[in-house]
């Protein structure tokens, strides 16, 4: 690339999408985007954990023995997404309830591991920070997109408010039915394709 | 620093363990106590939820989120352990006692007083696509009509099966009645347009079918362990005098409430016996 010093905190957010361009994170972008308000929260969660995570692997990169590298990146993921979430059940139980499975899913979160170990090991912690920053809210960006179009032609609502007003639904007369299929996580997948394509399309000299 | 030495590895795995259980070990002793008292709330708002009226497909409840607590003890009365058979085995303090748990072969009952009407409040608990799935089934006192249901889940899939919480789902239950001539025939979950036979349904959520199969055997399996307890009450019925003493409970109800828990708690005692 011609650019020598990136951006670390812009890159990720258009040129270097952890979702369009580095294809990661593919399976909660496809769990958590049939409405929109799990996936905000999603996305601001990734946000947090990565931003710390890489934090910490950054200030002890030159420590850690390469041969046990993703096992040190993988505990400090952990123990982050617990503390996390036991801070969550002490301080805002209802936001805990309704993360339920989500704050464990983010230890499995392919943007993690793949920031940590392409980003992190490398890099000083203030890079790393706003590295980790940019790929959640790149992440988050997405997830919003496509849990936007999901929601609103999957269920004809938005944040959980109905925006397709009723007496439009067969059902009520009128000639409009919600799109079963866009509750399907394989529609997640295609819309997902789109925005690539889109992305793509708009930074042609990317490839 | 030559950190590919084994002994080096090894050790600096150790030492990351210990940092890392330690920091999760204070961190779970400092909240636990604070996250036990959130689970107890949340335990009695779902209690209180099954005691929600819809009107107009909105949910009413009978508290806001500050007086849950206070509302509890306002409205839950009476906390009652039954044996299979229906007969009550423990009678506890809603309260006090609230941590008391079901042992083995006791069913937990809760007993409700909203608007001077005796309501009973029965937990079910179930398993859905994901995870297990749970309920609060708020019972009029002829322990037979539906007079709310809360549900809860751990982990459905969101805008499908986790739709079961949603009040136009949990509305459907209101009304519908789980004995038919007498017998315990729970309640049928089914497709729009499917018809069930010898039991009241209600329309499952698109795209949860399975999490909805999961609350219809939830109904089955949980409530059959009641059944000999719901069909009851026609005894109960019978005596006239029986009628007047609940006229004059009611009446005792606005004057004291700790007072009306243990006569309630006498009557149904006589009525299963």
């Amino acid at each position: 690339m011609a650019e020598k010093k990136v951006n670390p905190f812009l890159e990720p957010l258009n040129r270097n999408n952890p979702i369009a361009m580095q294809v990661l994170g593919i399976c909660s972008a496809l769990a958590v985007t049939v409405e929109m308000k799990p996936a905000i929260i999603m996305g601001l969660s990734v946000t947090i954990i990565v931003a710390l995570s890489n934090v910490v692997i950054s200030l002890i990169r030159n420590t850690i023995p390469n041969s046990v590298r993703i096992i040190v990146q993988l505990v400090v993921v952990a123990a982050l997404v617990t503390v996390v979430s036991e801070f969550l059940k002490a301080f805002v139980y209802d936001v805990s309830v309704q993360l339920s499975v989500y704050i464990g899913l983010i230890i499995t979160n392919c943007i993690l591991m793949g920031r940590l170990e392409a980003y992190a090991m490398q890099n000083k912690p203030w890079d790393s920070f706003l590295d980790g920053l940019g790929n959640g809210c790149g992440y988050a960006i997405i997830l919003i997109i496509v849990s936007f179009f999901r929601e609103l032609l999957g269920s004809g609502s938005l944040l959980g408010c109905k925006v397709i007003p009723e007496t439009w639904f067969v059902d009520n007369g009128g000639c409009y039915m919600n799109n079963g299929l866009m509750m399907m996580p394989s529609m997640a997948l295609i819309l997902v394709a789109c925005v690539i394509w889109v992305h793509r399309s708009i930074n042609k000299d990317i490839e | 620093m030559n950190t590919s030495k084994n002994s080096y590895v090894i050790i600096y795995m150790i030492v990351i363990v210990v940092i890392v259980s330690l920091l999760l070990s204070i961190t779970s002793g400092v909240l636990h106590s604070r996250q036990a008292d959130n689970v107890r709330l949340d335990t009695k708002k779902q209690i209180l939820m099954s005691l929600s009226t819809f009107g107009n497909d909105q949910e009413n409840k009978i508290y806001t989120d500050d007086d849950a607590a206070a509302s509890y003890e306002k409205f839950i009365v009476g906390y009652q352990m039954l044996d299979v058979e229906g007969n009550v085995v423990d009678t506890l303090r809603p309260v006090e006692d609230f941590d008391v748990k079901a042992d083995e072969g006791k069913y937990p009952l809760y007993i409700a007083e909203v608007d001077g009407a005796t309501k009973y409040i029965i937990p079910l608990k179930g398993a859905g696509l994901w995870g297990a799935i749970r309920a609060y089934l708020a019972l009029d006192e002829d322990r037979n009509t539906i007079y709310g249901v809360y549900f809860g889940h751990d982990g459905e899939t969101p805008g499908l099966g986790a739709n079961i919480v949603l009040p136009r789902f949990r509305a459907q239950f209101v009304g519908k009645h789980i004995l038919r001539d007498g017998v315990f025939a729970s309640i049928a979950v089914e497709k729009k347009g499917n018809t069930a036979e010898g039991k009241d349904q209600v329309d499952a959520v698109s795209g949860g079918t399975i999490t909805s199969k999961g609350v219809e055997a939830m109904f089955l399996s949980s409530l059959s362990n009641y059944a000999k307890w719901l069909t009851a009450p026609a005894i109960i019925k019978e005596g006239a005098a029986d009628a007047s003493l609940n006229a004059i409970l009611s009446d005792m109800a606005v004057g004291d409430s700790a007072a009306v828990e243990t006569t309630d708690v006498e009557l149904n005692e006589g009525g299963n016996k």
